[in-house]
């Protein structure tokens, strides 16, 4: 009842258009936003902050980056590790080279470099499908691991080999590095990926969506109806690159606060691309769900024990802790292949239906 | 036979203009076998053109060269009174070339109108910042062109299932939104390839209806390969008939019907 539609008519296409055509979507983003943007904020310890609500977003950022070029342009990639660390290099490089740069505009810019170099692994795509792609971009992930470790220059041939992220300010507040403050942290960070998730909304609903779909769906149909399919591709590996990137400096910069090249390795790759597949492959708010189930589930499922007053040793919290989530994966899965945002809609369907079945 | 070179009347009173697209000694050869051997036809402005002939006569590589899928082995390919240099697939289809398959080959993950939208494609021009943002042009373009749509959506009568994904429809409204997909397009010539294929009676009598109307109402050239002879002698005002890759047939239904090579192809002939 309370997603009931009737009685809300469209007259014109550009309203069936809209971003939300059924007025209770907007109404639950507004009660998310508040959430997200007071709540949060006001109640959050240090340690949510650190734990749950940075990581959840930037997480959630890079599988949305990855979602548009595997979900919605059907390329897969096992890159996105590698992608994030050029994106975090290019943002260490920038800021040490250029000190008196915003950081915020170092971030936004450091995308670029990791477009750039996604569109270099992307061009055997126009070859290559499938698994086949997804090796060619391994060997991207593997490639660019070697370089951020050899190559020096890359991390001012400092003796550990690690990036150390500055401290940075915008107008005498603090952004980055140790002496920056969690919830102004916590800001940037949503500014970035509210306004990145509100572009992709609009890229793949678009023109440039129905081309990836349709490249995704069945690639020649799409070019016999006129798709140039290289340049679909390439813009997909091109913008999907971009937000990984800045998923990667955001990572780095607003998170993890230093970075080794092995932070970036296959277990990167790996974990983003679970976040999408079981968020949804092929849609935005996926990428969230699967975000909070993979990154912020551990941590609650951590904190429980001790919330509950039940004396366990921590390594067993830990081992506990893999057997539910994967548990978890694997039913999300079994119930719904098609991921989280499946099952949202699903239950969204029948609540603007209730109460009757059909 | 019928003379051609100024355009001609129909039977049923149309004027059919000139050639629009010219298929001039055209070889197609894969490896050793030759697919299509030395054919020479056209296509006029405004008319309804069946290709016909058994299985394996070399009619959908026929259609595969006009819409750039293949690039002829030998021959030239006239369109709009100039000769078609090599082109991709996807720069033919914007020349307004447009056409549907013989296995449906529709966007399954997508719903009918995103799918009908992506036929418009060729028509849309806006940049990436612009849709990023969904303001200006690209906003613009996305409801004059859904307009469009709309009124393909509308003649072929698929409007209550326009917001159903793909997947979910029977066969013949599959068939029906590929050519939906196609007419998005507006093109000038509409490519049909075995639209009738495992259709029954009514819904071949639906589709029949609706290829006569886009050639009456949009004046869209139509060339169409079929295989059920009924509906081919009906709609068409030319033959094309195809046999191991060479032309043994071409004319008006009439003429085609008499032609002792065309009742040799199709009945088999004692060696």
């Amino acid at each position: 009842m309370l997603y009931r539609t009737a009685g809300q008519f469209k007259t014109s296409y550009e309203a069936d258009q809209a971003l939300f055509p059924v007025k209770q979507d907007a109404f639950l983003l507004g009660i998310i936003m508040l959430f997200a943007l007071v709540i949060f904020p006001l109640t959050a310890s240090e340690f949510a902050f650190q734990t749950m609500l940075i990581p959840v977003m930037i997480y959630a950022l890079a599988a949305l980056g990855l979602n548009i070029l595997t979900g919605f342009a059907g390329q897969l990639s096992l890159g996105t590790g590698a992608f994030m660390g050029v994106g975090a290099y290019a943002c260490y490089k920038m800021v040490t080279l250029m000190p008196w740069m915003n950081p915020i505009v170092a971030i936004l810019l450091s995308g670029f470099f990791s477009a750039g170099v996604g569109v270099m692994f992307g061009i055997p795509s126009l070859r290559i499908k499938g698994f086949y792609l997804a090796i060619a971009t391994l060997a991207a992930q593997f490639f660019l691991v070697w370089l951020f470790e050899k190559w020096a220059w890359l991390y001012n041939y400092n003796a550990s080999g690690a990036i150390q992220v500055p401290n940075l300010d915008i107008f005498g507040v603090y952004v980055t590095g140790p002496q920056a403050d969690s919830m102004v942290q916590y800001y940037v960070v949503l500014g970035i990926v509210a306004l990145m998730t509100m572009l992709c909304i609009n890229l793949t609903r678009g023109t440039l969506g129905r081309t990836w779909k349709a490249t995704r769906d069945m690639d020649i149909a799409a070019e016999l109806i006129g798709i140039n399919l290289m340049k679909s591709k390439l813009t997909a590996f091109a913008i999907s690159s971009y937000i990984v990137g800045v998923a990667g400096a955001l990572y780095v910069f607003m998170w993890k606060g230093a970075a080794e090249p092995n932070l970036f390795d296959i277990p990167l790759s790996f974990q983003v691309l679970f976040i999408a597949i079981i968020g949804g492959l092929g849609s935005v708010l996926g990428n969230y769900l699967g975000a909070i189930l993979i990154v912020g589930l551990p941590v609650v499922l951590n904190l429980l024990p001790g919330a509950l007053g039940l004396s366990i040793s921590s390594a067993m919290v830990e081992h506990l802790n893999i057997m539910i989530v994967g548990s978890l994966i694997v039913f999300f899965l079994i119930v719904e292949p098609h991921g989280l945002n499946q099952l949202w809609r699903l239950i969204r369907e029948k609540l603007i239906i209730w109460p009757f079945p059909h | 036979m019928l003379d051609t070179s100024e355009g001609y009347v129909t039977e049923d009173g149309r004027q059919i203009g000139g050639v629009l697209m010219e298929m001039r000694d055209i070889t197609l050869k894969f490896g050793g076998v030759t697919a299509i051997n030395d054919i020479s036809f056209d296509i006029r402005e405004g008319e309804i053109r069946a290709i016909i002939g058994p299985n394996g006569a070399g009619k959908s590589s026929m259609l595969n060269i006009i819409s750039g899928f293949y690039t002829p082995t030998i021959g030239e390919l006239w369109y709009k009174g100039a000769k078609r240099p090599p082109m991709k697939p996807f720069e033919v289809a914007r020349m307004g070339v447009a056409r549907t398959f013989q296995n449906i080959a529709l966007f399954e993950g997508m719903s009918v109108l995103d799918n009908v939208m992506t036929g418009r494609l060729t028509h849309m021009k806006a940049g990436v910042f612009s849709q990023a943002l969904w303001w200006g042009k690209a906003r613009d373009e996305e409801i004059a062109n859904r307009e469009k749509v709309e009124k393909v959506i509308d003649f072929l009568e698929i409007q209550n299932i326009r917001k159903t994904p793909v997947g979910r429809l029977p066969y013949g409204l599959k068939k029906r939104v590929e050519l939906a997909r196609a007419l998005a397009a507006e093109p000038s010539i509409l490519l049909l390839d075995e639209p009738m294929a495992g259709m029954n009676v009514e819904e071949k009598e639906d589709m029949s209806r609706f290829i006569l109307d886009v050639n009456d109402e949009f004046g869209t050239t139509i060339a169409l390969i079929e295989h059920d002879m009924g509906v081919v002698m009906d709609l068409s005002d030319r033959v094309v008939v195809m046999d191991y890759g060479k032309k043994i047939g071409d004319g008006t239904p009439d003429e085609v019907r008499g032609n002792q090579d065309v009742i040799d192809a199709y009945l088999g002939v004692s060696h």
